[in-house]
């Protein structure tokens, strides 16, 4: 099907999705306020730390152009995390609109809020303007948070109440064809006491389309609450990718989150979780799989803000042809975050000659009584590994693959949603190829 | 006929240094044959050249099996025609189990036509065949659900590289140093293994300091390998001669060879 695609992020066409939308007034406003930051702003420079090892000069958000009441492709994407999975709710969203949501009617009665979140905001304003009032990562922290804020389209929420327990998962699942651009804005709130499992997954219609993906995932674990939440990132691989990913835990809850990142042309996503109340904790799997010409940057922030949390990051990368990955790790103790366990590690496993890893953690702590261990290794895979298996038979690609699958088990190991696990092996093992 | 491996005049350099100067030794199916020698006089090497590490440059000399060329063959290629070679020091490779290294490995050696991507051996077929030689040889179930080699003890891993043995069945197995680091009983059970797996089923060449590897598994014949060379071949006496008695006597009696096993040996410490 054809697609016709607008005139990208102008003023006019601002104003026109606008109109369109028939959104709250304080809405509008925000939005409005969002878009004279955009246009204020400039391009992050590559003089600051947080840019200077992710080149963008060749992005030119004008090649990229919301959708605005135009037709949408007509996909059946598949999804890698679906298949075989009893799901509670389904959400499918593509070039930027949600073009699907399905929620179990149990789930409904017990007051579940899952879907486009601008469909849902007329419903429950009142609960839901908090958090678009004042979204995780404010929209003056830079020109693509100032654009998501003022432009997004895809908007997805997912809202457990009060002690309830989602025993499924809920899946959602964002879609990007060539040319096109994904503005979102997700939304995840356990209450107190809640309980769930939330499987984000994005990809291309193709594999190598070139599109925009800008958007921000605000998570939201309410005290004794537990989440787990899983990030595939196979945007194709054309795609730039820019993200603001926080969470925010309160007192006793839990996070568990998953990050693969396989796709996109590059990708430059900040991930932040903040502990925030007496015993929280969080766990960060990280799996960084990077070919061609790919460049993925993660920025991760584990701060803590109230005593006795505990926060462990473990990225594991593994690079081909001439790719670049880029792991910034911070772990940050507020003064009277004391008894904080905090652990980050990057290893990363070069299959290429001409690839590059940049791993640089760093420790930034106020308070005196804490534990805080942090580490980075960058290495090839060693050719007495390889020639031991050879020796049992396995031909060099087969050596390698087995190499590189043991290499991430240590991450799928702490992975305990099966189906996650076993998707990504098998995706991971098929990108894995000979080399010299 | 039976299978024979057959190296002839065998020369090896690692990094431009020679280490084998002109090795020849037979072995048919079903003989045992010991290798003795003293530190850096090139056992461990021989080993090494026969599945083809690629830091071994073969100079000179031919590697056949069934009077078939396997110098040109891959390391993976010749484990498929039957070459078997038990680490002296095995590596780890964390993240892989045993079980599914050893279901691959199964598969690959026994289907030597398999093609990448193909069908494995069934896992419910694979996990039996596996039970059962593990309980053959005394091991702990958990022992195939950990990871290659990844935090074992010196003595497991021996029994690991056992244990792949007795999966592969090969044609001719090369066992170096598989006795070292284990206590008595355990290079007694070590032993046992290695005679019940059925050293009549294959060629086997036990390179060894000991005489109790040796002990379940008499040698057909005894070689020394001194200098890169095999000096001296005779019969099970010799090895227990050299066990009882050392090298002196072979040192004395190749001066020039000793000479070179003193500068090989220098070079490995150093």
């Amino acid at each position: 099907m054809d697609v016709t695609i607008q005139s990208g992020f102008s003023a006019a066409a601002f104003e026109a999705a606008l109109a369109a939308a028939q959104e709250p007034g304080w809405l509008r406003d925000s939005r409005r306020a969002a878009w004279r930051s955009f246009l204020d702003l400039a391009w992050p420079a590559r003089d600051g730390e947080e840019w200077s090892r992710t080149d963008i000069r060749t992005f030119k958000l004008d090649q990229f152009a919301p959708l605005l009441d135009g037709p949408v492709p007509s996909v059946e994407p598949a999804g890698l995390l679906r298949a075989g999975v009893d799901l509670a709710g389904r959400l499918t969203a593509v070039n930027g609109r949600i073009t699907a949501v399905e929620l179990e009617p149990a789930w409904q009665q017990r007051g579940v809020l899952f879907g486009n979140l601008s469909e849902l905001l007329s419903d429950h304003e009142a609960l839901l303007r908090p958090y678009l009032d004042q979204p995780l990562v404010p929209p003056s922290y830079d020109r693509f948070s100032a654009l998501r804020a003022a432009c997004w389209t895809a908007g997805q929420l997912v809202y457990v109440p009060r002690g309830v327990v989602v025993d499924q998962p809920l899946h959602l699942l964002s879609v990007i064809g060539d040319g096109a651009a994904d503005v979102s804005q997700t939304l995840v709130v356990l209450e107190e006491g809640a309980e769930a499992t939330v499987l984000c997954e994005m990809e291309g219609i193709t594999g190598t389309d070139a599109g925009l993906h800008c958007g921000a995932l605000d998570i939201i674990v309410r005290p004794g609450a537990h989440l787990r939440i899983v990030n595939l990132q196979n945007w194709g691989q054309g795609t730039w990718h820019f993200a603001h990913q926080k969470a925010v835990v309160q007192r006793d809850a839990s996070l568990q989150w998953t990050i693969a990142a396989m796709g996109s042309r590059l990708s430059k996503v900040n991930q932040h979780v903040e502990l925030a109340g007496i015993g929280a904790s969080s766990q960060v799997n990280g799996v960084l799989f990077t070919e061609g010409k790919q460049h993925i940057a993660y920025h991760t922030l584990q701060h803590h803000r109230a005593p006795s949390c505990r926060s462990d990051f473990l990225y594991k990368g593994a690079l081909q042809d001439k790719s670049r990955i880029v792991w910034r790790g911070m772990i940050k103790v507020d003064p009277k975050a004391q008894q904080t366990d905090g652990y980050q590690r990057n290893d990363n496993l070069l299959l290429g000659a001409q690839v590059r890893a940049d791993s640089i953690p760093g420790l930034e702590i106020e308070a005196d009584d804490v534990r805080c261990t942090h580490g980075s290794t960058s290495g090839r895979v060693d050719d007495e590994l390889v020639f031991y298996a050879r020796c049992r038979g396995f031909t060099r690609k087969e050596a390698i693959q087995t190499i590189v699958t043991g290499f991430f088990q240590q991450i799928f190991d702490r992975i305990t949603i099966e189906s996650v696990r076993d998707a990504l092996a098998l995706a991971i093992a098929r990108r894995v190829r000979e080399y010299a | 006929m039976k299978p024979t491996l057959s190296i002839r005049n065998l020369h090896v350099a690692v990094g431009g240094t020679p280490i084998l100067r002109g090795v020849d030794l037979t072995i048919r199916y079903g003989e045992t044959h010991a290798l003795m020698g003293p530190n850096g006089s090139g056992k461990s090497t021989l080993g090494l050249a026969v599945m083809g590490h690629p830091n071994y440059e073969v100079s000179e000399g031919t590697i056949d099996l069934d009077g078939q060329n396997i110098l040109e063959m891959t390391p993976d290629e010749r484990a498929r025609v039957g070459l078997f070679y038990a680490f002296q020091r095995p590596v780890a490779i964390p993240g892989v189990k045993m079980a599914d290294f050893l279901r691959h490995a199964t598969t690959n050696v026994r289907n030597p036509q398999r093609q990448e991507g193909e069908e494995l051996i069934p896992m419910r077929v694979f996990r039996e065949e596996l039970r059962t030689k593990m309980e053959q040889l005394k091991m702990d179930a958990q022992f195939a659900r950990r990871y290659v080699n990844d935090g074992f003890s010196g003595g497991e891993m021996k029994r690991a590289e056992i244990l792949q043995l007795a999966m592969l069945q090969p044609k001719f197995a090369i066992l170096d140093e598989t006795d070292s680091g284990l206590d008595a009983d355990a290079v007694r059970l070590a032993s046992q293994s290695i005679a019940e797996i059925g050293r009549e089923k294959m060629g086997l060449l036990i390179i060894t300091h000991h005489d109790k590897l040796l002990e379940h598994n008499p040698p057909d014949f005894t070689h020394v390998m001194l200098g890169g060379r095999i000096v001296e071949s005779g019969s099970a006496e010799l090895a227990e001669e050299l066990h009882r008695y050392g090298y002196e006597r072979i040192r004395r009696a190749y001066p020039e060879a000793d000479a070179q096993n003193r500068v090989m040996a220098h070079e490995e410490v150093a």
